[in-house]
């Protein structure tokens, strides 16, 4: 069954005479319980494609339509935000509770919820605290958290570990494999790290350079349940990084000369 | 905490010390008596000033016609920055008429209040709340204006009504503006109530200052002086004091 379905997507930003094509026929079809990794060169149009999926956006054309869940109660999507966005006039638990408060439960049960998320990001310690008394990788672990505890159908993920460390990188990688395994989410996730796509992903997009189509889709078939760490040291999946490094490599270059003629 | 305390005894420490360098200075003859009295002769003075009863009685008037005037400007100003912040309709419709009525130095409108409002107490509270009002609209429109865009996405995502996002996002994230801007309201509304005693009143720390230059009385005047500074002091401190409680996640 198909949970989200983008037909014809276009974006562009800006008026006529300064204008940015971010994206252009972005089609995709992704399937209730899958997990689709996204990859391509730095203002490809990523973060919009994951935008305009959250609602937080329209498409200049092209629509998006979300297959309507069969349970109730859980919110259609959460999205982990690039730059975390925790707010920081609240503690931890609050941030991490976020969703909840938005639903209307009340402090204590919030806060029983919350703790074993707090435990799995290696944060309960530091409950009380507020973000800028954290380092950027772990506020980037509370964010994920966040989008963890709303239990969403959807979740969007916009490169979430690109500020850890190898080692919390690897846990919070693991840590999502298993809640993703345990739950039917359909999970849109984006990263700059090949290997990283490949260790989760059901199938990688690689995109173009602006204005962003799809320029390929891989599908992994590494067995589940995966373990991240074992998985690297498959044959395997050293010729996958490779091959997709291929197909990003040119599309890298052109970003980046496009990049200089405008600057 | 302890430096914070060392912070405190410094800022308590030092202008006692340089009251004590002035009365040296004025001992030694350093300075001209007949303009600038030691601190000492200024106490005597402030002390008769209190035993009458007359030194409270101006710092009531005073008091009284500060908070008026700042809590009818701030209230409003507060509001319709808030509005302004928010709705780009009223920003646009607002923004000329602020942008033409905030340069008008208030005092300058004094005569004309006084027609409007009498000699008494009213045209000060309405110079001081207009002098307050259009300051404190341009700070709270910054405020929420330069709120984040991505707090707003967030509380989209998680699916925030109305009510709740004014009251977990916009109001704790525009709220070390709102303070910063009624600290700075506050400083220009102290001066624009001396300057508003000085020409038209009976009563109130300005007169006093005013009514003993032209009697020649310079420690009262110094008096005068020194006690609107105190209220200038405990006004800041005060509203540090609102933001070190209301304000947490900013505490350093
Ligand atoms: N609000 C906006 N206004 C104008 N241009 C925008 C806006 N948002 C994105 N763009 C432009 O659209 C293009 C795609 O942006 P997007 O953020 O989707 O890229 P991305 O693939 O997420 O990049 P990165 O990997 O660096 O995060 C970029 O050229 C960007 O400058
Ligand atoms: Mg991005």
């Amino acid at each position: 069954m198909i949970k989200i379905a983008i037909d014809k997507l276009a974006k562009s930003f800006g008026d006529d005479d300064r204008r940015t094509v971010a994206l252009h026929d972005f089609d995709l079809s992704i399937d209730d319980g899958e997990f689709v990794c996204i990859v391509g060169p730095s203002g490809c149009g990523k973060t919009t494609v994951l935008r305009i999926v959250a609602g937080l956006e329209t498409p200049t054309s092209g629509t998006v339509t979300i297959a309507p869940g069969s349970a109730t109660g859980h919110p259609q999507n959460a999205m982990v935000f690039q730059e975390h966005g925790l707010f920081p006039w609240m503690t931890v638990v609050d941030n991490v509770a976020y969703s909840l408060e938005m639903r209307g439960i009340g402090k204590r049960e919030r806060r029983e919820q919350v703790m074993p998320f707090l435990e799995k990001i290696g944060l309960s310690r530091f409950h009380k605290h507020y973000p800028r008394d954290l380092s950027g990788g772990m506020r980037q672990r509370v964010s994920l958290a966040r989008a963890f505890v709303a239990d969403p159908e959807i979740l969007l993920m916009d490169e979430p570990f690109a500020a850890l460390d190898a080692q919390n990188k690897l846990i919070l990688q693991e840590e999502l494999l298993r809640i993703w395994e345990g739950s039917a989410k359909t999970v849109l996730f984006i990263t700059h790290g090949i290997d990283e796509a490949i260790a989760l992903g059901d199938r990688i997009v690689v995109m173009t350079a602006q204005p962003g189509r799809i320029k390929e889709i891989v599908p992994i078939d590494f067995p589940r349940p995966r373990s991240v760490a074992e998985l690297r040291a498959d044959p395997r999946f050293g010729a996958l990084e490779l091959s997709i490094w291929r197909m990003l490599e040119d599309e890298v270059r052109t970003a980046r000369r496009q990049e200089e003629a405008a600057s | 905490m302890k430096r914070v305390n060392q912070e405190r005894a410094l800022t308590i420490l030092s202008p006692v010390a340089a009251l004590i360098v002035w009365q040296l200075a004025s001992n030694a003859g350093l300075v001209n008596q007949r303009y600038v009295p030691s601190p000492l002769s200024i106490a005597v003075a402030g002390w008769d000033l209190a035993l009458s009863g007359e030194l409270a009685q101006h710092i009531g008037a005073s008091l009284r016609r500060l908070v008026v005037g700042f809590v009818l400007g701030a209230v409003p100003g507060v509001f319709i920055g808030m509005v302004m912040g928010l709705n780009r309709w009223v920003r646009a419709a607002l923004d000329p008429l602020v942008a033409a009525l905030y340069p008008i130095p208030k005092i300058a409108l004094l005569p004309l209040l006084m027609l409007v409002f009498g000699l008494g107490d009213g045209s000060k509270v309405v110079v001081v709340a207009m002098s307050v009002l259009f300051l404190t609209i341009i700070n709270i429109t910054v405020g929420v204006l330069q709120l984040d865009k991505i707090y707003f996405d967030v509380a989209r995502n998680y699916g925030t009504p109305w009510p709740k996002l004014f009251r977990r996002v916009i109001l704790p994230g525009a709220l070390p503006t709102i303070l910063a801007g009624l600290r700075i309201s506050l400083g220009v509304s102290l001066v624009v109530l001396v300057g508003a005693e000085f020409v038209a009143s009976q009563s109130g720390i300005g007169y006093l200052i005013w009514s003993s230059w032209q009697t020649l009385m310079v420690e009262q005047m110094f008096v005068g002086i020194i006690v609107i500074t105190i209220l200038g002091v405990l006004s800041t401190l005060f509203l540090h004091e609102c933001e070190r409680l209301l304000v947490p996640w900013r505490r350093d």
